[in-house]
């Protein structure tokens, strides 16, 4: 059986009155592939940013394997960044070192050679002294997965990765992601692509507030946690349409 | 007139010139590097707010000793930390707007500060505290602006990297466990930069040599060093030829620097490298 890497307890986040996530349960194990899906402000980007560390949660917690936390990439979504801050596609790549060197340490010549080597992997070699904000949308993505190799962490965090991503970008970056798995390192990703979801990820979490279901994906589709038929605005209310029923049958059964 | 008398008597021949260059100079080493992530964490107009904010304090140091000046650092300090404390209560348990904080603190501030000088001194003490004068600066006065640049120069080496990741992505900076002290460290460093400067240019014009180089510096360049050195570049050249066109011109000292500064700024939105008006007309042209 596999291991459990991370697991969620009870975990609920507060902003303010609103309550972004309540009572989410799960297990991550180790090497899994999962994604993370749910209507807009179901709260996909809050799991992972407690996951990540950005925020903690109010109530519940996050038990580890190992006792504590392990090393992690996280990919913030792209909306969250400030593209016209005055930084080289080559500098934000160095920006992944900094929870390995911090402020003390310098870049050595090894790390300045992994920069490279990844801007190289993802397609961006000679884009080094590039402003990030002259890149496109897609090179900009390609550059932050940059940052993500360099970081060389055995978990993926990643919030929407492919959103206004090109075609291109996409299957380029979905076979680096694919080559992590193989790896055997541990990715969870927030998506909404139903398709990319069931053609590429073996495991899935389903959230809206709470967690709706999680295991594999084709058990989420067979349960209708996930669908074509309906967009994920409508999965909610069909799910609680059959719980509904059903707590009517058991009360007539009662 | 020799261009020597036009250009480098004043500063040979006046130590009041003297000592307000060194203390602009001084003041742009420090503080420019500062207001450059200020200006790079879109709080520029948060931060014009809290300039305003240590006036009360600097107001009761007045009423109390008058024109001296570790009372009315001290209260500038007290101020600025306890209205940024309270501005961030009032954000977090009231349903108020953030625009809307600043601008009841700005404008409360200002009102209770020239309420307060006014009960002691007279039209000349108040434009003295908002607007500064620059050529009043005193050896106390440059031991404080030169020990709160080196404060500012440590502690900005400190946490440089942090500083940089919290301005465009502030989520993984959290992310990387290293972030906690980034933002405490860098608010404490604004108000003791923001109280040095009111020791030369008044509460009023305080941001103007911080923020307006840093604001100019990001039309020539993408690279943060680059931008900080410029920023630092721009500080200084305004800060003589701000000086120089006082002497000269015999208009007030901090508002000229400020003036200059000003200058610099819109010169680099219009005819900057980069994002400024005359490129964006280039780039729709070709």
């Amino acid at each position: 059986m596999e291991e459990a890497l991370i697991t969620l307890r009870d975990l609920s986040v507060d902003y303010g009155p609103r309550q972004a996530l309540q009572n989410v349960s799960g297990i991550f194990h180790e090497g899994s592939l999962t994604a993370i899906a749910g209507p807009n402000g179901s709260g996909k980007s809050t799991l992972l940013k407690v996951l990540a560390g950005v925020i903690r949660p109010s109530a519940g917690k996050i038990v580890f394997a190992q006792g504590r936390k392990p090393v992690m990439a996280y990919l913030p979504q792209v909306s969250h960044l400030q593209r016209d801050f005055p930084i080289s596609v080559e500098g934000l790549v160095y920006t992944g070192f900094y929870p390995e060197i911090g402020e003390r340490k310098g870049l050595e010549a090894k790390r300045e050679r992994a920069a490279k080597k990844a801007l190289k992997d993802v397609g961006l070699e000679g884009y080094e002294n590039r402003s990030i904000g002259e890149l496109s949308g897609g090179e900009f993505q390609r550059a932050l997965f940059a940052r993500v190799i360099v970081q060389n962490a055995p978990i993926i965090l990643l919030d929407e990765p492919f959103t206004s991503v090109d075609a291109e970008t996409t299957s380029r970056l979905i076979k680096l992601l694919l080559k992590w798995h193989k790896e055997g390192r541990t990715i969870i990703c927030v998506l909404h692509d139903l398709l990319m979801i069931r053609k590429y990820f073996p495991e899935s979490m389903v959230l809206q507030g709470k967690c709706l279901g999680s295991g594999h994906t084709h058990k989420m589709f067979e349960q209708k946690l996930l669908s074509f038929d309906l967009d994920m605005a409508e999965l909610y209310s069909a799910h609680e349409a059959s719980n509904h029923t059903h707590d009517h049958e058991h009360s007539h059964d009662a | 007139m020799t261009l020597d008398a036009l250009f480098i008597q004043p500063f040979v021949e006046t130590a009041m010139l003297q000592k307000a260059l060194v203390a602009c100079i001084v003041l742009s080493v420090g503080g420019v590097p500062l207001g450059f992530f200020v200006t790079q964490r879109r709080i520029a107009l948060a931060s014009d707010a809290m300039s305003h904010a240590i006036l009360p304090g600097v107001a009761v140091a007045f009423l109390i000793s008058g024109f001296s000046v570790w009372p009315m650092t001290f209260g500038g300090l007290a101020a600025g930390i306890l209205i940024a404390l309270f501005s961030v209560f009032l954000g977090r348990y009231t349903k108020i707007k953030e625009d809307a904080v600043f601008t009841l603190l700005f404008l409360l501030s200002l009102a209770v500060g020239v309420v307060l000088l006014s009960l002691k001194g007279g039209e000349e003490d108040i434009i003295h505290v908002l607007f500064g004068d620059t050529l009043a600066i005193d050896k106390e006065k440059l031991i404080f602006i030169t020990s709160v640049t080196v404060l500012t120069l440590f502690s900005l080496a400190a946490i440089y990297r942090g500083l940089v990741l919290d301005c465009f992505d502030p989520d993984f900076l959290m992310a990387s466990g290293r972030g906690k002290y980034v933002r405490p460290v860098f608010f404490v460093l604004f108000i003791f930069n923001l109280v040095a400067a009111f020791q030369a240019l008044g509460t009023l014009m305080a941001l103007g040599l911080m923020l307006l180089p840093a604001i100019a510096s990001v039309f020539w360049t993408h690279r943060v060093g680059a931008a900080i050195v410029l920023s630092v570049i721009i500080a200084v050249i305004s800060s003589y030829a701000g000086l120089l066109i006082s002497y000269h011109a015999n208009t007030p000292s901090g508002p000229t620097v400020v003036l200059v500064c000003g200058l610099f700024c819109l010169g680099s939105v219009l005819f900057g490298r980069r994002g400024s008006a005359v490129s964006f007309v280039r780039m729709k042209n070709f």
